[in-house]
């Protein structure tokens, strides 16, 4: 058994219930959890004397708009430094209501990932010090990776582009 | 310091003594500031000079490549790529069209991932060559930077000889090289390594045994390993905190395990060890050049993946096959599985990564950069809480915060 196999299998015991399902798309352990709790979901894997998983290297966010119920996951990149061991962690939220706990407990890194992430998808994190829009402007009233802002304007009708983009 | 002496002339004196102690300012730090090397906006508080507080404001140059991304084709975000740390767009570049092979699982021949492991190296010297003048030039030493601007242009002129552009150079293709290297471009790379490492070394001399300039940037904007880590650092700044993470070694892309370098790590974390940490990376940068180029494979420049690779133009005018392959491409109809993918390079200031989700379509379903620059720069106003105005400008050019990988 590789030290890789070895710590896909201690995260997922770390995990247990938590792990709803599990993957592993190009190498990389990709485990579905729930939404809640989720800071003291990955406080269990950072503080794991095996695992240590205490980098977080990206956190950011999708829209799913055909699956109802879980238009938004938010997706967590945590790196184990001292084993080489990542792994990718997603929380499912329903477009009505995006609110998910924040990092920033955890990791100062989050902050301003988590900003960006409310930024263009409006995910709520609660317990953030300080969430504001970070890239876009203040009074910008939408969240424009959210895939119903299709990049052209499609009342434009001076040009024909049916073929290009979705 | 000693009151005016106001006996003399009778005179009130300009400023009574002790009249600005403890007078909190509010002081506006760019947008549009020559100090900060790009469009970021800083608000500080300051009792005197003393730095009480800072708030950064950043995204005045977004671009909104995430969205961007999600309508073009997989060969049209290349470009894009350039924009992000364009110190460095090769390596930018290269980042994603390995991203793309991955996710379509290309293999790709020796020659070509030596090929590109040169290029990179070439921009990373080129990224710290620039991050490390300008260090000098916030300290009032601007002969350095006018040297070494010299040798950055040595190596852009090296670029145009493979790509034909110079700094935003949309370099390769997603599968090899669109030529292989010219005579031209191994001349211009021979002379570069024979002079360049002397004029380096010049410049060295210049400042990092300077008395006057260690001075000036031991100890100003340190962050120990243990913060730095939490707040994501990686690259140059995370080593020179002491932390010897370095994604060539932790996880080797490009055939990088077939080189032998060494991860140079600093102690402090502070301006004097970042820019030690970068020196010394342009000379491993040297050795890794040295070595690809010794150990060089023969074989062709690309890879033979007809559905993301260009024909040759000649072929494409005379072989119905080509035509056909190009007017796919050109047209951005290449087939592309399905599936996520995230892939890491060590960039000219950290962990460049691209998360990609692809559902089969013509373009990525969603395709989210982690940059460097935007993860450490939140730690900016920690790093220089308490230290003066003119050390706050020194520890943003020694974090090389580039404006276009800041806010993408």
């Amino acid at each position: 058994m590789s030290n890789q196999e070895i710590f896909v299998q201690t995260a997922l015991e770390v995990l247990g219930d938590k792990a709803l399902s599990s993957q592993s798309p190009y190498g990389l352990l990709t485990i579905e959890v729930p939404a809640e709790g989720i800071v003291e979901t990955v406080k269990c894997l950072v503080e794991h004397p095996v695992l240590r998983m205490g980098f977080l290297t990206d956190l950011c966010a999708v829209h799913y708009p055909e699956d109802p119920g879980r238009e938004i996951a938010v997706v967590y990149h945590l790196h184990s430094l001292p084993n080489n061991f990542r792994i990718r962690l997603k929380a499912f939220l329903p477009i009505s209501n995006p609110a998910i706990e924040s990092m920033t407990p955890l990791f100062s890194a989050a902050n301003w990932m988590e900003r960006e992430t409310y930024d263009f998808f409006g995910v709520q994190f609660t317990g953030h010090p300080d969430l504001r829009r970070i890239l876009n402007v203040d009074h910008m009233d939408y969240f424009p990776l959210r895939k119903e802002y299709a990049l052209e304007d499609e009342t434009r009708d001076d040009k024909d582009d049916k073929f290009f983009g979705r | 310091m000693t009151t005016p002496d106001t006996q003399k002339t009778g005179q009130a004196p300009l400023l009574a003594h002790d009249s600005i102690d403890g007078e909190i300012a509010t002081l506006n730090l760019g947008p549009t500031h020559p100090a900060t090397h790009g469009v970021f906006q800083n608000v500080l508080k300051v009792d005197g000079e003393r730095i009480l507080e800072a708030e950064p404001t950043i995204g005045y140059i977004h671009r909104a490549f995430e969205k961007l991304a999600e309508r073009r084709p997989y060969n049209q975000i290349t470009p894009i790529t350039d924009r992000l740390n364009y110190c460095s767009s090769p390596i930018n570049n290269m980042g994603w069209h390995m991203t793309v092979e991955k996710l379509a699982g290309i293999e790709l021949p020796k020659r070509v991932e030596y090929m590109r492991v040169i290029i990179m190296e070439l921009s990373r010297i080129a990224d710290h060559l620039i991050c490390n003048s300008v260090i000098g030039v916030d300290t009032g030493a601007l002969t350095g930077f006018t040297y070494m601007f010299q040798e950055r242009e040595l190596i852009y002129e090296m670029f145009e000889e493979v790509c034909g552009a110079r700094l935003t150079t949309n370099i390769g293709r997603v599968g090899g090289f669109e030529r292989d290297f010219s005579d031209a471009f191994k001349h211009k790379l021979d002379t570069f390594l024979k002079g360049f490492p002397a004029r380096f070394e010049e410049f060295d001399g210049l400042l990092t045994r300077n008395r006057i300039f260690m001075d000036r940037v031991i100890k100003a904007g340190p962050i120990t390993a243990e913060r730095a880590l939490n707040y994501g650092f990686t690259g140059p700044n995370l080593r020179a905190a002491g932390v010897d993470y370095d994604v060539r070694v932790m996880n080797p892309y490009s055939s990088y395990e077939d080189f032998e370098f060494d991860i140079p790590i600093g102690q402090d974390g502070d301006t004097f060890d970042r820019f030690v940490v970068r020196q010394q990376e342009i000379r491993e940068s040297l050795k890794i050049i040295r070595q690809a180029l010794d150990n060089m494979p023969a074989g062709k420049h690309y890879t033979d993946v007809p559905d993301y690779y260009l024909p040759p133009k000649d072929e494409v005018y005379r072989s119905m096959e080509a035509l056909i392959y190009h007017f796919k491409i050109v047209m951005g109809e290449t087939p592309i599985p399905a599936g996520e993918v995230y892939h890491a390079v060590e960039g000219g200031n950290g962990e460049l990564g691209y998360y990609l989700i692809s559902d089969g379509g013509r373009t990525p379903y969603r395709l989210h950069f982690r940059r460097p620059c935007f993860i450490y720069y939140q730690a900016y106003p920690e790093m220089i809480k308490g230290s003066m105005i003119s050390d706050a400008v020194l520890t943003m050019s020694s974090m090389n915060v580039i404006a276009g990988e800041l806010d993408a």
